[in-house]
């Protein structure tokens, strides 16, 4: 009895099995279901040798969709971070009916699935769509088109960088800005000098996973892409398309791409949340 | 109804949110119920409960469930190490777990079927044993259990964390064993935590696609996703049938959204009466 009363009864013998036990289910399944897939795209990616990899990504198709997936990504990050600047800086600094509605209504698109975010887009845009007729009319494509691809991207990313900003702005207050102000700051002034500092590793932190989501967006991007060779594709289109066709080597060396960002955004994230403080998890 | 009169900028943040959001997800979005609308009902009744649609539900519903249970009970538990203990390679370990949201849905597909094929690194040692992974349901559950992994997870580590070491110490010194620890301590308190990771793993699982499309084999009746119904109706140029089903996606996705709100919020209560 007077055993399991000890001071700390957390680190007794028996629970010491209990923890390393513990430990390697944990690492086990950690190990097995995401290092391995991991490192298996990385295996088969240099399986037919470092020519066949340098050739699968100089291929003027893997290039151009490479330049199409940078395109998109960076206009998606651009306008979701305006919008996301814009509804925080509404959100948390002042008070409005229908707020709570607007802050929901944000979170939206990640509650619709991949395949039906793209589908809007044709339905609104398609040969059969609200402005189909009209487009065609005028000669502008955007279904099958890089508009197309754009706009699916804007759509699956579009809560990224607003929804780490509300939080943080939320309960950071005011009061900063308020007392430049009254001192005689100017409106952009403060902006610079005071709110941007204060949410920079926030902004940061939604930044990283919008454009990792971005760059990554295959299910609504191959719904209105048309996957036209080296005009719609997108990198996760380009790997489809090549391990369809059994070009494995080819498909994984593009896919390793795609993977180094995914470690890259790992690393950041990981580094961001230890410098601010902030804690993890929010994706 | 501005709250401080010196802050400027409310007319013009709030008018280009309201604007922006309203452009790119509120009017696409109802584009999809105005379309199902068009529809006569009893064709849009006959489309999303015919034979092929239903066997979709079934596997697409019953995977996410079965996929979101297995994320639980290793979620909880990594979750728990990460939370409690110190081991070598625990940042890894805590960084790595992000890699289902991080890593292109697509990305998962290929490489995940290329493990578990017949040849692959686990493929090989599962096949003799009469496991086939690739092209049946269970490669389904797999890619769904990949995916879910991280809302378990980081649903559930910061309520471990918060809970501190110092209320098992007291239900020990209580006389408790381990076991009754764990059963009336910790698990009530980590339960609300664990049923919103549950079901944001289950409501990602869903709409999933590019991760399970590689895996699944895509066969009618039998592999098949609703997903990947809504993408071949597409294909065919049945926009009203594709958007039939896509319509009962997102009524269901929306239903599953107020749920996660309502458990959130009551994890949050939970959290401030402690």
């Amino acid at each position: 009895m007077s055993s399991s009363v000890s001071s700390n009864p957390v680190r007794g013998r028996g629970s010491a099995i209990t923890r390393w036990t513990l430990i390697c289910v944990a690492l086990l399944f950690l190990i097995v279901f995401l290092v391995l897939p991991l490192a298996s795209v990385f295996v088969e990616a240099f399986a037919k040798g470092w020519q066949t990899y340098l050739d699968s990504i100089r291929d003027p198709d893997a290039l151009s969709a490479i330049r199409l997936t940078l395109v998109a990504s960076g206009i998606a990050v651009t306008l979701n971070l305006i919008f996301g600047l814009m509804a925080a800086w509404a959100i948390s600094r002042f008070s409005f009916k229908g707020k709570n509605l607007l802050i929901s209504l944000i979170d939206l698109p990640l509650a619709v699935s991949p395949v039906v975010s793209g589908l809007i887009f044709v339905l609104l845009f398609g040969l059969h769509g609200w402005f189909g007729s009209w487009l065609d009319d005028h000669n502008i494509r955007i279904l099958f088109a890089v508009p197309g691809v754009v706009l699916a991207t804007i759509f699956v990313t579009f809560p990224f960088v607003a929804r780490e900003l509300i939080p943080f702005m939320q309960a950071q207050g005011s009061d900063e800005e308020e007392a430049a102000l009254v001192l005689g700051a100017s409106p952009w002034r403060t902006f610079f000098s005071i709110t941007l500092p204060n949410i920079r590793w926030s902004l940061l932190y939604g930044v990283i996973l919008c454009s990792a989501r971005a760059m990554g967006e295959f299910g609504a991007v191959s719904v209105v892409s048309g996957h036209i060779r080296g005009e719609t594709n997108t990198l996760p289109l380009h790997v489809e398309i090549l391990y369809n066709e059994y070009n494995f080597a080819a498909a994984f060396s593009v896919a390793s791409l795609l993977s180094l960002v995914a470690l890259v955004t790992l690393v950041a994230k990981k580094i961001i949340e230890e410098k601010a403080g902030l804690r993890g998890g929010r994706a | 109804m501005k709250k401080s009169g010196i802050l400027p900028g409310f007319g013009i943040s709030l008018g280009f949110a309201v604007t922006y959001l309203s452009l790119i997800v509120l009017i696409p979005l109802s584009a999809v119920f105005l379309k199902t609308a068009t529809m006569h009902w009893g064709r849009f009744v006959e489309t999303v409960t015919s034979a092929r649609v239903m066997a979709s539900y079934r596997l697409t519903f019953g995977a996410s469930f079965v996929g979101a249970v297995i994320d639980s009970i290793f979620g909880f538990i990594v979750a728990w190490v990460l939370a409690r203990y110190s081991f070598p390679g625990k940042r890894i370990a805590d960084a790595m777990v992000d890699l289902p949201f991080a890593l292109p849905t697509a990305v998962a597909g290929i490489s995940l079927t290329s493990l578990y094929a017949p040849n692959g690194w686990l493929g090989q040692y599962l096949h003799p044993l009469g496991i086939d992974v690739v092209f049946t349901r269970v490669g389904v559950v797999l890619a769904l259990t990949f995916i879910g992994l991280p809302f378990v997870v980081r649903s559930v580590q910061p309520v471990i964390e918060d809970l501190g070491s110092d209320v098992e110490e007291a239900s020990a010194s209580l006389g408790a064993n381990s076991w009754q620890t764990f059963c009336r301590v910790i698990f009530p308190a980590v339960f609300p935590a664990l049923l919103t990771g549950f079901t944001l793993a289950f409501a990602r699982g869903l709409g999933e696609y590019g991760s399970i499309i590689f895996i699944s084999g895509n066969m009618p009746m039998h592999t098949e996703i609703t997903s990947l119904l809504i993408v071949s109706k597409l294909e065919q140029y049945d926009f009203a049938g594709a958007t039939a089903i896509a319509s009962v996606m997102l009524v269901t996705s929306f239903a599953l959204l107020i749920v996660i709100n309502g458990l959130q919020a009551r994890t949050r209560k939970f959290e401030e009466t402690r």
